[in-house]
């Protein structure tokens, strides 16, 4: 209602009737890091899942009017990086002449271009459900399956007091491991096969996945697993 | 005594007062330098196109013979406001046809043009000289054409990065023979082939023609003729840089080159074989601008071209060029200004981790000059930033993109608060920055409390709360242009900071926590600012707490916008504030 939105106030409070209290008003309190009064309120952060992509038709149009198809970005995220469209319409022409040679040419006079433009250096891609942003984990890095697991908590569910993660709604710790959260680690393997995490021994695991996936449990049903019955037991618990 | 100096002098004094920020204090001073500084001034500079009404500025500059706009926000660029927000030049040129017919130059960039439009400029105008549109759209290749035929005095025709309707490259015909005053022209982001013979003739019958940038479409042995036509040429966008030529075609290629005696800045080299990096040899130690941010070759090339330009001031380059390679252009170019590093792939995964932080590093290290960066990188740490930002205490612009989101420093797995706070601390004079990767509040603390000239700020993924913009808006004395997507504050610190948001030009925040409530407050308390909602689903249809997807706040005196599309909201669009469930048209 219109009385809710005080217009003749002094300039230096101004009073909202929706659900934001400003406490004392003034800049002056604002020393406390996610401390008390209208700092402990936080937005949400949004993710480009919670809206239609009202940007993205536009690229598709705008490239298409340029004459290339627009790249395929591997996160949902319009206009990230933040590249101007006709370079982005440059490299999409780019790497589709280049699939096109690979298709044509033999290997070799590609080598060098290949070698300089797509050494991973393990890192591997990590989705989670639920998260439009992808993130990468430098598997070189890790030592074991729960410095890993612990990585990722700290990636996607960062638990540091007056943070956010991601999801902006999780702050207990994941347990990623031991099938007794919501979620699991999930990985695909070169056979493209997606497997628990956590079966094989560590070396032979970093030597066959391609990438991670934190998945929702109740989605994590039927997923091969080399380690049948106790195991699944476990991750069968109810969220 | 009347101690007012005659408005004749003050004419004259004023002629001498170039910088438009300088000729703004003048007026400042008293009504009568007001009336004769808006009298004199020639070259007039509109940066946001809604922040004045078109009317409004060609009252005030009657001698008014250059106009520079600016339309759509910067985010614009990266696709992030819909097609049909707004930003149309037409009114604009309607309005200059009527009372400044005397105009001789104009300048757009980010602007809606037709070729209504374009035609309107070549019949109204009967001096014009100088078009040059920047990432403008909605004009096809048939309105250049009508620029063309109908400005006799053409010196600069200039498409940049433009979206072009492109039916075909007739429109070069279109130059009449009497055209002889050509001094620059770039038509590099069209996509059809123009006739060769006809950008001879022109080239020949343009003894001051300057600055040439062809497309793509022009091949290397078109090149070749047309060069061999225009060895006066100072700056020069190559076409396609990838023809099989023979030998003897080579050679006379690289004898062309040669004769380039004046050429100062070279672009294009599309898809450049590497056999074809020595023709270019010889141009190199003149050049003080290169750009080979389309260039697809590999860093040893790259490396042997730039170790030969030790007077490069200005250099665009993908990440193809490595630290290896950017610790050549370190040991080489030790004029270097500015550096521009762009990623080789489209996608994130595709990013080229021999480009680390390292290469940036070197630079910093070794050329004295550099005050200007755009690097786009897959990974940072803070002790690169702290070192940067130790070296290089000159740095006016820094935009660092690290391209994975949210990405801690590698080394340390810490957020790139320290080492922003470095760059911020030492750079004085900074007044552009973007920056990128893991950021928590304290990182906008620190910008807050030191970027003292900052003028522009991009922030993408970072921060924790309202704190952030807190620190921004009440830190940043000098802040201009804020825009900011996908990071989680709400309406708190927008409000608390209204007053702020007339100080500045224009704030951006999209896909952030701001609620439709929380704009229409501030709509209402601001009434100097436009606030726009941008927004697919009508935000009237929502609780006012619900977040909407885009906000786009300037300060103007032209009061609302005729031109909204549907899926903009401001309060003028329904005046009564708090009735809700309106359906809009």
């Amino acid at each position: 209602m219109i009385t809710e939105l005080e217009m003749g106030k002094a300039e230096s409070e101004l009073e909202l009737g929706l659900g934001l209290s400003l406490g004392g008003g003034t800049a002056a309190k604002i020393g406390k890091p996610g401390g008390g009064g209208a700092w402990g309120e936080r937005g949400r952060l949004l993710t480009a899942k919670d809206f239609p992509s009202v940007g993205s038709k536009r690229a598709a149009d705008s490239a298409s009017h340029a004459g290339a198809s627009p790249p395929r970005s591997s996160s949902q995220v319009v206009g990230w990086p933040p590249i101007g469209s006709h370079r982005m319409n440059s490299l999409a022409a780019k790497s589709a002449r280049e699939e096109e040679e690979a298709g044509k040419k033999k290997v070799d006079d590609d080598e060098p271009k290949d070698v300089a433009k797509k050494v991973q250096v393990g890192f591997i891609k990590v989705n989670m459900d639920g998260v439009a942003i992808g993130r990468k984990v430098d598997l070189n890095a890790h030592s074991s399956y729960e410095n890993l697991a612990q990585t990722l908590e700290d990636m996607f569910f960062r638990s540091k007091p007056g943070t956010i993660g991601l999801t902006g709604q999780f702050t207990k710790p994941l347990r990623l491991l031991d099938g007794s959260s919501e979620f699991v680690l999930t990985y695909e393997d070169k056979e493209g096969d997606w497997m628990l995490v956590g079966d094989v021994p560590w070396r032979m695991f970093t030597t066959s996945v391609k990438r991670l996936r934190v998945m929702k449990t109740s989605e994590a049903n039927g997923l091969a697993a080399r380690h049948q019955e106790p195991n699944e037991r476990q991750r069968k618990q109810p969220v | 005594m009347d101690l007012r100096l005659p408005s004749k002098v003050l004419e004259h004094i004023f002629s001498f007062v170039d910088s438009n920020e300088d000729r703004n204090s003048v007026s400042l001073v008293c009504k009568s330098w007001f009336e004769t500084e808006r009298l004199t001034r020639k070259r007039v500079f509109v940066r946001n196109c809604y922040a004045v009404t078109p009317a409004a500025v060609a009252r005030r500059f009657p001698g008014m013979r250059s106009l520079t706009l600016k339309g759509k926000p910067h985010f614009a660029d990266y696709n992030l406001v819909p097609d049909g927000w707004g930003g149309y030049a037409w009114p604009w040129i309607e309005a200059m046809a009527e009372k400044s017919p005397s105009l001789e130059e104009l300048r757009l960039k980010r602007m809606v043009v037709t070729d209504e439009c374009l035609e309107k400029i070549a019949a109204s105008f009967k001096d014009f000289k100088v078009l040059v549109l920047t990432s403008c759209e909605g004009f096809s290749t048939d309105g250049l054409a009508a620029i063309a035929v109908a400005c006799r005095n053409l010196t600069e025709l200039e498409l940049r990065e433009c979206i072009v309707e492109d039916l075909g490259g007739d429109w070069l015909s279109y130059f009449p023979e009497t055209l002889t005053s050509l001094v620059s022209l770039d038509f590099s982001c069209l996509d059809s082939e123009v006739k060769l013979s006809d950008l001879e003739r022109l080239v020949s019958r343009s003894p001051n023609l300057k600055s040439l940038k062809l497309n793509r479409a022009v091949s290397l042995h078109a090149l070749g003729s047309l060069l061999c036509l225009a060895p006066q040429l100072v700056e020069l966008g190559t076409g396609s840089f990838s023809d099989k030529l023979d030998q003897e075609a080579v050679s006379k290629l690289a004898q062309v080159f040669t004769e380039l005696k004046e050429l100062k800045s070279l672009s294009g080299l599309w898809d450049v074989l590497p056999e074809y990096i020595p023709l270019l040899y010889s141009v190199c130690p003149g050049l003080t601008s290169l750009n080979l941010s389309y260039a697809t070759v590999q860093m040893p090339d790259l490396v042997e071209l730039l170790s030969r330009c030790s007077n490069l001031q200005k250099l665009w380059v993908m990440d193809l060029i490595e630290d290896k390679g950017l610790e050549v252009v370190a040991s080489s170019c030790k004029e270097l200004r500015e550096l521009r590093v762009f990623p080789s792939g489209a996608d994130v995964d595709e990013t080229n981790v021999a480009l680390t932080e390292q290469g940036l590093v070197y630079v910093s290290e070794a050329c004295p000059n550099l005050e200007s960066v755009l690097y786009f990188c897959a990974q940072f740490t803070n002790a690169a930033l702290v070192t940067i930002a130790k070296n290089r205490p000159n740095l006016k612009c820094f935009r660092l993109c690290v391209i994975e989101p949210f990405a801690s420093d590698h080394e340390t797995h810490q957020p790139l608060d320290e080492g922003f706070k470095a760059i911020v601390e030492s750079c004085k004079d900074l007044q552009r920055l973007s920056v990128s990767g893991l950021l928590t509040d304290k990182a906008f603390e620190h910008i807050g409390r030191h970027g003292k000239k900052l003028k522009m700020l991009s922030i993408a993924f970072a921060g924790d709360s309202d704190l952030m913009l807190h620190h921004l808006l009440s830190g940043c004395e000098s802040l201009n242009k804020l825009e900011i997507r996908d990071c989680p504050f709400g309406d708190t610190a927008l409000l608390e900071n209204a007053a702020k948001l007339e100080t500045m030009r224009s704030l951006w925040m999209s896909s952030c926590g701001v609620s439709f409530g929380a704009c229409k407050l501030l709509s209402e308390k601001m009434p100097k600012l436009n606030v726009e909602v941008i927004d697919e689903h009508s935000p009237e249809t929502r609780p006012d707490s619900s977040p909407v997807e885009k906000i786009y706040i300037y300060r103007t005196v032209a009061g609302p916008r005729m031109d909204m599309p549907e899926f903009v909201w401001t309060k003028h669009k329904n005046p009564e504030i708090g009735v809700s469930h309106l359906a809009i048209e």
